[in-house]
């Protein structure tokens, strides 16, 4: 096999073009990493490199604008939705896979049905809701509607339909509590689906605009990219600036991809097919 | 012996038990399902009421108007262009996004070497924030100094206006939305195309077939499932983009003369920007059900069964 496709030559043919198709998609990173390190002046000049590379629009970026304290806030708010969201859905995945009573069945079908509903049908009524209970323009605010998801609560009852009935009866006999029997037997044994929700939620908060566009009014509570839009927004030309904002926020998520990229990678097969 | 004492005792241990499971089973579920009763099936009903009513943020008065929100839409010539749009983005997007990906994927499936960084790097732009990447867009689409326009000049063709003008921005948005999506297209692919079993082919070859007709016969049939999930989900997402829209076409919001505006961007500026909510949550509640009737509909036309 080895020995022939080294002979063939349109395998050299799918190299010559998938690394043609790589540079076509990395090319906007390196794009935007050679502006952010060029000065103003050059700013113009259409040259790959700079050529007096500085770090001026980085440090200017995170003297100049709220950029750490927004980094701040996405993290807070990334890191308590999926908590909440890995310990919730986990919760009621396992009820709904492993306890039998009245109602289960029906309840998982109104919780599934949910998923139809767009989030864009959601906002008008979350903003109203929002205004009266004085939750505008805080941390509870932007992440209340993200804190449990029905796709999560699916994606882990199909994992824990597969352990054993025998396993927690065991666990029953020993004496081991009703929550210990989800917290201590069951969670350990879908570790792979719970890495994958997890690494989904933080990505999809990380990376949230619709919502917290709408619910954040002052600068202090932006999160990464609504702060990021509206300081572009106000840059004008200065793309340099809008560059190296960008690479900030962009650092951070390819550093984790490139420690994680199998698991994320297999993570997305393992939800996407399930669904 | 023993068991002469139990008939009594054991039913109404075994009800404890049952009732107990029961009940710890209603405690787990008790804050999720208010959760989802409160913040998914009473504002989407709510949605619904608010469109049947002219409400105003400032004002107290909301008198009920019947359908007077959805005939102010339909008359809306903005939000025809929204929803015209969101079909061109639809036909234009998905089938690239498709073809480029399936691809990619039969490539990836060729090569022993690299498979894994090739396809790491196609993946990268998926999980890459999309504020940051629609800017990073917008400056490469740049008129006069972006290098796209650099890279036409210097072949000798003329420069381009790209999100500038009403006839480009749409396609130039396009690209950009491709180019995110298509790794993960690349890797579902991969993936469906791993689940066809060898046997398949092997049995093929013996009777002859090569090249297109395996490709024609055994792949493209038997990756159905694959496909009606890609198309049912990348439909889905092309309903509701918005914040590529907003971002790359930032200063003139929808592009020009409303070329790229979609009709979550026009529910966000009516219902956000003008504070209509009436006819904001009715523009929603058509978003709601045409992902419905799509969805029903694409999964009755691709899933049919496969017959060998």
């Amino acid at each position: 096999m080895e020995r022939r496709q080294r002979r063939d030559p349109s395998v050299w043919l799918t190299y010559l073009a998938l690394g043609a198709g790589s540079v076509l998609v990395a090319f906007p990173f390196f794009w935007m990493l050679s502006s952010s390190l060029k000065p103003m002046a050059e700013i113009f000049d259409v040259r790959l490199l700079p050529a007096q590379p500085t770090l001026e629009n980085f440090a200017e970026v995170l003297t100049r604008t709220r950029f750490p304290r927004w980094f701040a806030n996405s993290l807070i708010v990334a890191v308590i939705t999926t908590a909440s969201v890995a310990f919730f859905d986990a919760l009621v995945g396992y009820t709904l896979a492993k306890l039998r009573f009245p109602g289960r069945d029906a309840i998982f079908v109104v919780i599934l049905a949910t998923l139809m509903i767009p989030t864009e049908m959601l906002v008008i009524p979350w903003y109203i809701m929002s205004s009266a209970n004085g939750w505008i323009d805080t941390y509870w605010g932007i992440m209340f509607p993200g804190l449990i998801t029905a796709f999560g609560i699916f994606l882990i009852r199909q994992f824990m339909t597969g352990i054993p009935d025998e396993l927690l009866d065991a666990g029953r006999i020993d004496g081991v509590s009703e929550f210990g029997l989800f917290w201590r037997i069951a969670l350990p044994q879908v570790r792979p689906a719970m890495a994958a929700l997890c690494i989904f939620t933080f990505l999809g908060n990380w990376n949230a605009f619709l919502w917290p566009m709408i619910v954040i009014q002052t600068p202090d509570m932006r999160t990464l990219p609504v702060g990021i839009a509206l300081f572009s927004g106000e840059a004008g030309s200065a793309w340099n600036l809008i560059m190296a904002s960008s690479s900030l926020a962009i650092a951070p998520v390819l550093l984790v991809f490139i420690v994680l990229q199998r698991q994320i990678i297999e993570g997305i097969v393992l939800t996407g097919l399930r669904s | 012996m023993a068991a002469a004492a139990r008939p009594a005792g054991r039913p109404r241990l075994e009800l404890r038990i049952g009732q107990q499971r029961t009940l710890w089973a209603y405690l787990f579920l008790l804050v999720p399902l208010l959760f989802f009763a409160l913040i998914r099936i009473l504002p989407a009903l709510s949605s619904l009421y608010i469109s049947l009513h002219e409400w105003n943020v400032i004002s107290p008065v909301r008198p009920f108007v019947g359908l007077d929100n959805f005939r102010t839409l339909a008359a809306d010539p903005k939000f025809a262009k929204a929803a015209l749009n969101t079909v061109r983005y639809v036909a234009v997007g998905i089938p690239a996004q498709i073809a480029i990906g399936l691809a990619l994927a039969l490539m990836l499936q060729r090569i022993n070497r690299f498979r894994g960084l090739f396809r790491a790097l196609y993946f990268m732009p998926f999980i890459t924030p999309i504020v940051a990447a629609s800017w990073v867009w917008q400056w490469m689409y740049s008129q006069h100094l972006g290098p796209l326009n650099h890279l036409l000049l210097s072949v000798g063709l003329p420069a381009q206006p790209f999100l500038r003008s009403p006839g480009q921005a749409l396609y130039a948005v396009v690209a950009m939305i491709v180019w995110q999506y298509v790794g993960f297209q690349t890797v579902i692919f991969l993936a469906g195309l791993e689940s066809i079993p060898r046997v398949y082919y092997e049995a093929a070859e013996v009777d002859g077939a090569k090249g297109w007709r395996l490709f024609r016969n055994i792949t493209l049939p038997l990756l159905n499932p694959t496909m009606v999930f890609s198309v049912v989900y990348s439909t889905i997402v092309y309903l509701q983009l918005f914040t590529q829209v907003l971002n790359m076409t930032f200063q003139d919001q929808g592009g020009p003369l409303a070329s790229t505006l979609t009709l979550v961007l026009y529910v966000y500026h009516l219902g956000f920007q003008r504070f209509r909510m009436g006819e904001a949550a009715a523009a929603t509640a058509v978003l709601f059900a045409v992902i419905l009737v799509i969805t029903l509909l694409q999964m009755r036309v691709l899933s049919k069964p496969v017959d060998y």
